[in-house]
């Protein structure tokens, strides 16, 4: 599992600062291997799309960078994950630290059953990143501008998240995500669950973020990724098949299969 | 092939046919489903019916006026005052002397008795009680209010068939003449039988009541909930979030199952034997009945508390989990209080159960008489359903009608606690 190169892996890459990185990446549901082999740097302050069919493992893919495959009962890792060079399955690594530096936004909004208040502070709560009252209230409302949804609930931070619209009740999840101060932020299909306006919304916000953050995306959408992203992965039965710049994969990509998928042969 | 297709949807005879031969199945299986209905309903108004229309005389109690002279010859010879011999003194003398004036001819000595007789054995409880409290009223005339004896009261309250030859009858002639005689003197009141509500258990039907058994069952409840919910909550809590999946888990998965069929009256079995027994606990007390009701009721809330969490969505464990939160905080602070109606519905049902249980309590010695009052978990007692089980077989014809209404109050608790389950459940679903 120790790979004898890792001190000589770039730190860089076409000029931007790796983030995250997986080499020789396998991932196992029990028997079944979900993932083979994936080697993929994430740049930093970049946003990256995932694409690929259904079943792809892309999705098992981001899960891996904050390791919410954890909690999959059966599921095993093998391979190299690093955030900043360490290796994030070090037995060392504690794994709520990870959480609290790589957050993520799932694919169904998920707001607490709590008001919409609870729901951004809960996370520097229990992290205990802020020391009073005014410096909570002060964090909770940045975070909800920063996730375009302050003007919005201003009026009503005591009510209930799950009141919210779906689009809405995305961006509260986007605010939680963002309250913890992530270096990182994984989002798993945000988009799919919402309505064209609320879409636009959010990829807007994720333009955004990207200033102060790494973002990895999943989509179904080849149009969301290739609006979003800078940098592109395509994924088809647990390989990477391909990976780069999303104008290049998108205009001129070097595999027939990733031309076959973004032309809409297969997938 | 268009013209086929035409002739399928023009309605044929056949298909109109079909239609209403639907239609009339429908018809009938809404009346099958409306007459199942209808057999529950009237088969509960028919045992809450004739279970009321018995209980109601026990809800009321005769009483009759009289004045009795507190003479001091008999209530104190010596003129001490002294409390033991207040407490001896001959109350029911005073009542006899007292009755004969009402009714100077009656003499011989078995006349009296039988006189004497249709006052309850209580009413002389109540003068010691009386002149215990109020030692200077000794010397005095004053007038009582005294419960009569059961079968008086039957007759009062129009229960005894007069028609019945004397012998075979519980009142006598002369006892029903004398009866009638005070009534018509308007000596005798019905009054509510509050006795029932705030005294123990008694020989004598017109003393007998139910707050011992209310007590009993309250501390045994305590107990069972204090022990049970904890941990039937602690262990569906590991079992459902952090147990890892193993023949092991399977295993105690399978036998907690199993525990929740098992017949109550082996829970009792296994109280005698354990805690009475081996442990040595005390006999006919509701801290050991809880303890076995609580095992009793372990299962049902483990297995309601299992489904409870199961049901709350993963997305939410998820959600805390992606921020950061530790499995415990992610359970704590987001899985349980969602599950938390459904648990508690789940343990309010248990806790329904376990009052209404009977057998294993029988084991452990909780059917015994006991006549005081229980002041706390490790005092002997008995509960309400042991209590309608050993009224129902008392011979007194009274103590028909006080296991009725024992049944009502047990009734009463049963439905306020499920009407309670509803809105814990109502109540919390509100909040989120």
């Amino acid at each position: 599992m120790i790979d004898p190169t890792r001190e000589s892996l770039p730190n860089e890459v076409d000029g931007v600062e790796v983030k995250m990185q997986t080499s020789g990446l396998d991932v196992f549901y029990g028997e079944k291997q979900a993932l083979e082999r994936v080697d993929l740097e994430i740049g930093a302050n970049e946003v990256t799309a995932l694409i690929g069919p259904s079943g792809c493992g892309k999705s098992t893919y981001l899960r891996c960078l904050n390791r919410m495959n954890d909690v999959v009962p059966g599921c095993r890792v093998e391979g190299r994950v690093t955030l900043d060079g360490e290796d994030i399955y070090d037995s060392k690594l504690d794994v709520v630290k990870l959480r609290a530096r790589v957050g993520m936004v799932f694919q169904k909004p998920n707001p607490f059953p709590k008001s919409i208040y609870e729901n951004v502070a809960y996370g520097p709560r229990i992290h205990g990143s802020v020391q009073d009252k005014s410096a909570l209230d002060d964090l909770v409302r940045r975070s909800l501008r920063k996730a375009g949804l302050l003007e919005e609930v201003e009026a009503r931070l005591d009510e209930p998240g799950t009141s919210l619209s779906g689009g809405q009740q995305q961006r509260l999840c986007i605010a939680r995500a963002i309250a913890v101060s992530p270096e990182v932020i994984l989002m798993d299909e945000p988009c799919s669950a919402l309505d064209p306006i609320a879409t636009a919304r959010v990829e807007e916000l994720i333009d955004e973020l990207r200033e102060q953050f790494t973002i990895v995306i999943v989509t179904h959408s080849m149009q969301q990724a290739a609006r979003v992203s800078q940098k592109t992965a395509f994924f088809h039965l647990g390989s990477l098949v391909e990976h780069g710049e999303t104008e290049k994969i998108f205009t001129n990509p070097s595999e027939q299969r990733t031309q076959d998928y973004i032309t809409g042969r297969f997938g | 092939m268009s013209e086929d297709v035409g002739a399928a949807r023009t309605p044929s005879e056949a298909m109109d046919r079909r239609l209403r031969s639907r239609y009339r199945a429908e018809r009938r299986f809404r009346i099958y489903g409306q007459a199942a209905i209808g057999f529950a309903l009237s088969a509960l108004v028919l045992l809450l019916g004739s279970i009321s229309y018995e209980a109601t005389s026990a809800f009321t109690q005769h009483e009759v006026e009289l004045e009795v002279t507190l003479d001091a010859e008999v209530i104190d010879p010596f003129g001490e005052r002294d409390r033991q011999d207040l407490r001896r003194a001959d109350y029911a003398s005073l009542l006899r002397t007292s009755l004969r004036e009402l009714f100077p001819e009656v003499r011989q000595r078995r006349a009296v008795r039988s006189l004497s007789s249709l006052l309850s054995v209580g009413a002389e409880f109540e003068l010691q009680r009386f002149v215990l409290e109020n030692p200077d009223a000794i010397g005095t005339t004053r007038s009582f209010s005294l419960p009569v004896s059961d079968d008086a009261d039957l007759f009062l309250k129009g229960l005894i068939d007069e028609e019945v030859v004397e012998g075979d009858r519980k009142v006598s002639d002369a006892e029903m003449t004398w009866l009638t005689r005070l009534d018509e003197s308007g000596r005798i009141h019905r009054r509510f039988n509050t006795r029932f509500f705030t005294s123990g258990d008694s020989r004598e039907a017109e003393l007998a009541g139910i707050q011992g058994a209310i007590r009993g069952s309250f501390f045994t409840l305590i107990v069972t909930l204090l022990l049970s919910f904890p941990v039937g909550v602690a262990a569906a809590l590991y079992l459902e979030e952090f147990a890892p999946r193993s023949r092991l888990t399977d295993l105690i998965e399978v036998n907690i199952n199993n525990l929740a069929a098992v017949p109550s009256i082996v829970f009792g079995l296994l109280g005698l034997a354990v805690f009475l027994n081996f442990l040595g606990m005390p006999r006919s007390a509701p801290l050991v009945g809880g303890v076995v009701l609580a095992l009793m009721t372990l299962p049902t809330i483990i297995i309601a508390g299992r489904s409870a969490l199961q049901a709350v969505p993963p997305s939410i464990r998820e959600a805390a989990l992606a921020v950061g939160a530790s499995p415990t905080q992610a359970v704590l602070h987001h899985v349980l209080p969602q599950a938390l109606p459904g648990i508690l519905t789940g343990t309010i049902i248990g806790m329904a159960r376990a009052l209404g249980e009977t057998a294993p309590l029988l084991m452990i010695g909780m059917v015994a008489f006991i006549v005081d009052l229980p002041q706390g978990p490790r005092d002997p007692s008995t509960v309400l359903p042991v209590q309608i089980y050993l009224w129902s077989e008392a011979p007194e014809r009274a103590f028909a009608a006080k296991t009725s209404a024992a049944i009502l109050v047990l009734l009463a608790f049963l439905v306020s606690m499920n009407a309670a389950a509803v809105w814990v459940r109502g109540r919390f679903e509100n909040r989120t």
